[in-house]
């Protein structure tokens, strides 16, 4: 436990009574305790009664309130349940905008079907009011980027959903590469490769192999047989490396197969996206020990690829032991977005219990994004982000009353 | 035994073809224990509803509620029961309306396209549902006849059709304003000019029932029938209701502008912009078909909707019905609708009403469905618990007195939870298909 600060906490009560989300970030964030009926840290079980104070932005204190009094000076919320910010495990949101027109729709470039060279951090927009509308749910970080809809579209980032720039919001800058497999990976054009699952596959396993040459190459340590820079290269050098995982979004039992040859092939590590027919191949993921981010049970139609859906699927992958997370996903129409806290809430519905469904928006997504050192608990020296309910958060009729990320109050309008 | 079931089956399934009362339960069926959710009047329990003929025939506390005889009893403790939830905008079947020819096309029955084994269909009961208006699209400023229909197990469209006493299919007519059904010629390019291409055809029909007026009757004056013209006169003669999609503000005035000149009943579906015309719309006393979704946006016309458009109509006084437009909300998950319309601010009350006898008024069949009351159609939905909780499961649907998803049934569960061949359409059903088998061989 930090000692007492009294001199500080009193200098810091003007700017606590006028915190304001348009604060400029350089100023400090006020001291704030979030008091909960029920606190789930998502690091132990849940505390009642319990209370979990930031400072300076991070989280300082979490424990019992009877145990921990209240700072001096310190802004106060209250709410029935407390959790950590909520992060949607897979989302484009910010690259995508809520208009749905062409000035506001940079999540998919389909130009050419391999394009791992396209950085997220380019393509952001902090504004969008997406992503106000997802962060007044709770959400206060996102995994976001390139959309499925080509052989590999580009990078995915992760990003607080506050900021004005996107150098503000972002924690990891290039996160993994998002690869399509299956339907969505054709371009439309008959044309155009790749026309199959097959060719798909073939033309993947082939970057790999020209990006292992490239790496010879580099090692040859004769400057003048380096091959010249090439973004499409590094990046891939950098998937074969370890260094990036691939975003794979699968839906057929088919396509899921093929991804994990793939990844065994060539020794990367890979994330499964969306991966409607899961259950079908629950071993061979555990096998592999591949996490999975799954789809939004609510998307539409549930058509196509997506046709044998399924609400349990949370339930069953996490039975098996693999490791899951909820996402809001990609959607092209109204709605312009899901949530994932109504996602995660049709898996509490569907066989995980309250704890499990919370981690899949918590801490084990935080753990499948590799930022479980910053935010997805709420444990002293992680990220003031905290989430607010005035009832259990998955039910319909509860409301968000208040988000706060970085130690900053950002929400407190019920929601 | 699977011949007297066979046979008894068939029976049941001539019954459902058969008219518009079509009675297919055998034995009345008394639900007891319950906590009944009547939405015509307070809640009841522990009540007891029993249905008989098809229809519900008490209902009332389980304490002063008498059972016959000869009735089946199912114990409901700790269970909801409510009316069958009524979906006054819907897609399932797969559809369509009219095609790319022209933008008015009242001629079109959807009817004739929809097919009855489609997903949708058992996702529905597993929601719930019991009745919808099943629409074509909103891609036309007149893109055809709707129809209302049950959720009966069904072989043929007429299997799900609700009749008026003369035995005739009840719809409603689809009309659209705003961008979806702007394009190029012959489509309107403008607002201004797509309220104009609607006042001309409508004035046409005008035209057309003076004619048929003048003409008295003989045969040698009256003009040649014309489908659209007949039904367009439906709408004017006030015969069927207009389900009518509109998103702006502006939209939605436009329609109360074309109502009022043509004297149409009209229901405005979507509103994503409602509440901003909120006192108009009471004083108007329009019955407003709300759709509730995850976030704004997705198109321009939709950037201002509301999680709280429900709530504030309902402020205002304007009558409100909440619909899914399966597939943009899943018909599963339409409970949850007016869940998130409560969260906004609707009350509990008006939420549960907008799923049922809100809009059995705004589809013309509130004197046959849409509250649990003597004499109404037995169409009834058993709940594990309070209707508005996420963790709350629909256990049984039935219409018309017969049970047509258990989610004890595996079958019906895999619709209801999704999972490998959900996707896909209903088996045909055993009725009828082992008889024909066996006369072949």
């Amino acid at each position: 436990m930090r000692p007492y600060r009294p001199i500080l906490w009193f200098a810091l009560i003007a700017i606590a009574v006028t915190a304001d989300v348009r604060v400029p970030a350089a100023e400090a964030p006020p001291l704030v305790a979030v008091y909960g009926d029920v606190v789930h840290t998502m690091a132990g079980p849940p505390i009642e009664k319990g209370v979990v104070v930031i400072d300076g932005g991070k989280i300082t204190l979490v424990g019992s309130a009877l145990d921990i009094p209240v700072p001096p000076a310190a802004r106060v919320v209250r709410g029935k349940v407390v959790t950590p910010g909520l992060i949607d495990a897979h989302t484009a949101v910010g690259l995508t905008g809520y208009l749905n027109q062409d000035q506001d729709q940079d999540q998919l470039d389909k130009g050419e079907p391999i394009q791992p060279e396209l950085r997220a951090i380019d393509s952001y927009n902090p504004r969008e009011r997406l992503i106000e509308w997802v962060r007044g749910f709770g959400i206060t970080t996102i995994h976001t980027g390139h959309a499925p809809g080509a052989l590999v579209s580009g990078q995915t980032m992760v990003v607080k959903t506050v900021g004005e720039t996107v150098d503000d919001a972002v924690i990891v800058p290039a996160a993994m590469v998002a690869v399509t497999l299956g339907d969505d990976a054709r371009p439309g054009d008959e044309k155009k490769s790749p026309g199959t699952r097959s060719k798909a596959v073939a033309m993947l396993r082939g970057e790999f192999v020209k990006t292992q040459d490239y790496l010879r190459k580099l090692d040859l340590g004769d400057p003048e047989k380096r091959p010249d820079r090439d973004l499409r290269r590094e990046i891939f050098a950098d998937v074969l490396r370890g260094k990036l995982p691939l975003l794979v979004t699968v839906n057929r039992a088919t396509d899921i197969d093929a991804a994990l040859r793939i990844a065994k092939e060539f020794g990367i590590k890979i994330v499964l996206d969306s991966a409607a027919e899961a259950y079908l191949a629950a071993d061979s993921i555990k096998a592999a020990g591949v996490p999975v981010i799954i789809h939004p049970s609510m998307r539409r139609g549930g058509t196509g690829e997506t046709e044998n859906i399924s609400f349990e699927t949370p339930a069953t992958l996490h039975a098996k032991g693999i490791s899951v997370a909820m996402q809001s996903g990609f959607e092209g129409y109204v709605p312009k977005t899901r949530v994932a806290l109504f996602e995660a809430a049709i898996a509490a519905a569907n066989g995980l219990t309250t704890e499990q469904a919370l981690a899949t928006i918590t801490s084990d997504a935080a753990a499948i994004l590799g930022v479980a050192d910053r935010v997805g608990s709420l444990r002293p020296g992680l990220d003031g982000d905290v989430a607010v309910f005035d009832g259990d958060p998955f039910e319909y009729t509860s409301h968000c009353t208040a988000v706060v990320i970085d130690g900053r109050i950002v929400s407190e309008e019920p929601r | 035994m699977i011949k007297t079931t066979c046979t008894r089956l068939c029976l049941l399934a001539a019954c459902l073809g058969g008219g518009p009362n079509a009675i297919a339960q055998e034995r009345p069926v008394a639900f007891t224990n319950a906590e009944l959710l009547p939405i015509s009047g307070p809640p009841i329990a522990p009540g007891t509803v029993i249905v008989a003929g098809g229809t519900i025939a008490a209902i009332g506390p389980t304490a002063t509620t008498p059972i016959p005889p000869n009735a089946e009893t199912i114990d409901c403790t700790g269970r909801v029961i409510m009316p069958g939830l009524v979906d006054t905008h819907s897609h399932v079947g797969g559809g369509w309306g009219g095609d790319a020819s022209g933008p008015i096309q009242p001629d079109v029955r959807i009817l004739d396209s929809i097919n009855v084994r489609d997903s949708g269909f058992r996702k529905a009961r597993a929601g719930g549902l019991t009745t919808l208006n099943i629409m074509p699209g909103s891609g036309h400023l007149l893109s055809g006849q709707t129809i209302y229909a049950k959720l009966r197990k069904a072989s043929t469209i007429d299997d799900v059709s609700i009749r008026d006493a003369a035995g005739k299919p009840l719809g409603g007519m689809k009309m659209a304003n705003g961008t979806n059904s702007q394009k190029d010629a012959p489509f309107p390019g403008t607002r201004s000019k797509s309220a104009a291409l609607v006042r001309q055809k409508f004035l046409k029909a005008h035209d057309y029932r003076r004619k048929v007026a003048e003409a008295k009757g003989d045969a040698a004056k009256l003009p040649d029938r014309d489908l659209e013209m007949e039904g367009l006169l439906d709408v004017l003669d006030g015969r069927v209701v207009v389900h009518h999609h509109c998103h702006r503000a502006d939209d939605i005035m436009t329609v109360l502008r074309l109502r009022d000149e043509f004297g149409f009943k009209v229901v405005l579906h979507h509103v994503s912009e409602a509440w901003k015309v909120a006192d108009q719309l009471a004083k108007a006393q329009a019955p407003c078909s709300v759709i509730v979704v995850d976030s704004p946006g997705g198109k321009i016309e939709a950037m201002d909707l509301s999680l709280a458009t429900g709530a504030m109509l309902e402020k205002a006084g304007a009558p409100v019905a909440i619909h899914t437009d399966d597939p943009v909300t899943d018909s599963r998950l339409f409970l949850r609708t007016a869940g998130l319309a409560v969260r906004a601010g609707m009350s509990r009350e008006k939420a549960l009403e907008a799923l049922t006898l809100a809009g059995a008024k705004m589809l013309e069949l509130d004197a046959r469905i849409g509250s649990l009351a003597v004499g109404k159609d037995a169409d009834l939905v058993v709940l594990s618990g309070d209707p508005l909780s996420v963790r709350t499961k629909v256990l049984e649907t039935w219409v018309e007195g017969e049970k047509v998803f258990d989610r004890d049934d595996p079958e019906d569960r895999l619709f209801a939870v999704g999972g490998y061949g959900a996707g896909r359409d209903q088996k045909a059903h055993a009725c009828c298909t082992d008889e024909r088998l066996s006369e072949t061989k």
